[in-house]
């Protein structure tokens, strides 16, 4: 998968600005950034329901706007709003969905039962849908993602407001996916979600990618190793920090150093008897909020 | 984009599922209207009526109504229940990530409405006859009105819905539109021996008017001109929606 250059803009709001990306096949790509940073956008324009303004988005080689058909019949999307019809059961939903592929019977049987098993949701094979709890209506709507085999697989924030045993779950059949060949692209607001599942993330920040990589690189390129977590204000940073000049964030009362050894900064933060200093490994929230913090402090205003 | 029949079919598909689920429940009201109207204004008003149309009067009434059975079958799926599975149950979004295009969700929409209004037609024909009103084998080429009907109000139901800004706007659509051509399309009184002069052209616009004529001069084995003309309405107007609504659909599914 490949996108160049590619823009989309809504009246005067340019939603994506000149976006590329390479997802190259067999691989787990994710694309973070805060809501309304162009993460949707640019997955339906993968899948071709919504066209670019400018720049092309490229498939299995195969130009989307052209042919959305060819496309579309190789690709599975998991939208981020589950589509499912409440009162029939999950067997009948998938039933209902695979036909919009043509599949037929006994293959869709077949499918169905396939996918059920895959996702365990046998146990709730009959129950309605509208009685599932969140966690299987999700693992539903994956499954129907995957009714048609797809080679790639895109999933719009797969596990938001999900349990951690569903979670879990939900990673274990993406990277079985993965390690079947199947081509994962995904968004989502959770750091360890990336970290766990993607060979390389795109951070978005108003429609631009901000950042590349894989998660270890981004955190290299942008950060220090270690996070020093300190309770300060302003006087007691400047005692912290002596003088260093090292990349810093502050929510609040609360405030990250980034720095390569996080020792005589720990050291200093108990001399002011800071509450509770953490020292841990640089991850990519921090990277997340690196890029995007600025941002995120004007929302919280 | 051109519409692919599998496809559609697909589409045509999901719903009728859902209906098949509770058809026993959806049907009933179809068979009890029907009688209610024929008992009501057929034999109770109609007691007071010597003649209309040259007929007696319920025998007047039985194939308007026929096609306003089929006009609100259609009507009720294009509005209320394609808005709701438009905005809120994501029935597209899903489906838009299938092979289906834009256009077969909108031919499977249309294909079932047509289906939806045949079987509130039907349903109302079959009781028609068992009253004995539906002479053979005239009426029997009524039953391809009924389809027609259908067709023409899914297109101009669609074409609506793809403009109201939320789903308030359905009543308006119902009461200031639908009933009035319900009370003034020839189904209770010929709407000719009452206008005269340019009013007469102008009634003509009506939708309705023309289906019911059609399906009145079936029953009575009356075709003539202007069967030709109302066919022609009906068909030509159904085909011009569609052009238009192909190319809205398409605009309001995908960005």
């Amino acid at each position: 998968m490949t996108l160049r250059g590619v823009t989309k803009r809504f009246g005067e709001r340019l939603a994506v600005d000149g976006v590329d990306l390479d997802v190259p096949a067999g691989s787990c790509f994710g694309l973070l950034g805060p809501n309304g940073a162009g993460k949707t956008t640019t997955l339906r324009m993968v899948y071709g329901v919504t066209r670019p303004t400018g720049g092309e988005v490229q498939v299995f080689g195969i130009d989307v706007s052209r042919e959305p058909r060819t496309v579309r019949a190789r690709l599975g999307v998991t939208l981020q709003e589950n589509a499912l019809i409440e009162p029939l059961s999950p067997e009948d939903n998938l039933r209902i969905f695979g036909r919009y592929h043509l599949l037929a019977e006994p293959e869709l049987g077949r499918r169905v039962e396939d996918l059920m098993s895959f996702l365990e949701l046998e146990s709730h094979a009959g129950v309605p849908v509208r009685n599932l709890s969140g966690g299987y209506q999700r693992r539903l709507s994956i499954a129907m993602s995957l009714m048609n085999r797809p080679e790639l697989l895109i999933l719009d924030e797969p596990t938001t407001g999900l349990d951690p045993a569903v979670r879990q779950a939900l990673w274990a059949r993406i990277r079985e996916l993965q390690s079947n060949g199947t081509t994962i692209l995904l968004t989502t607001h959770y750091m360890d979600e990336a970290e766990r599942l993607c060979d390389r993330v795109a951070v978005f920040a108003e429609g631009r990618v901000e950042s590349q990589g894989a998660p270890r690189e981004l955190i290299e390129r942008h950060l220090a190793a270690e996070a020093l977590e300190v309770e300060c204000d302003a006087a007691g940073e400047r005692v912290v920090l002596d003088g260093n000049e090292v990349r810093r964030m502050r929510a609040g009362n609360r405030l990250i150093v980034y720095v390569d050894d996080a020792a005589p900064f720990l050291e200093r933060a108990h001399r002011i008897g800071s509450a509770r200093p953490i020292v841990r490994p640089t991850n990519l929230e921090d990277v997340f909020l690196a890029i995007t913090g600025t941002r995120i402090e004007e929302a919280d205003q | 984009m051109t519409v692919s029949l599998p496809y559609a079919l697909a589409v045509w598909r999901r719903n009728a599922s859902m209906y098949a689920r509770t058809w026993k429940l959806n049907l009933l009201p179809n068979f009890f209207e029907p009688v209610f109207y024929l008992m009501a204004i057929g034999v109770g008003v109609g007691a007071y009526i010597d003649q209309m149309g040259g007929m007696s009067y319920v025998e007047f009434l039985a194939p308007g109504l026929i096609c306003v059975a089929a006009m609100n079958g259609a009507s009720f799926e294009v509005t209320y229940n394609i808005y709701v599975r438009m905005e809120f149950e994501n029935v597209y979004d899903a489906m838009l990530t299938t092979p289906c295009q834009p256009t077969d969700v909108l031919a499977g929409e249309i294909l079932w409405a047509v289906t939806r209004a045949t079987i509130y037609g039907g349903t109302f024909y079959l009781v028609v006859a068992l009253y004995g009103l539906a002479p053979l084998p005239g009426s029997l080429l009524a039953l391809f009105v009924v389809p027609l009907t259908g067709l023409l109000f899914a297109m101009i139901g669609v074409a609506s819905t793809l403009r109201v800004p939320t789903m308030d706007f359905f009543s308006f659509y119902f009461t200031l539109f639908l009933t009035p051509l319900f009370l003034f399309s020839d189904v209770f009184f010929p709407i000719e021996e009452r206008l005269g002069g340019a009013w007469l052209i102008v009634a003509e616009a009506l939708p309705l008017l023309h289906p019911v004529r059609l399906a009145r001069a079936c029953f009575a084995g009356d075709l003539g001109w202007v069967s030709l003309w109302d066919l022609v309405y009906v068909c030509g107007l159904s085909f011009g929606l569609f052009v238009w609504v192909r190319g809205a659909i398409g605009r309001r599914l995908t960005s």
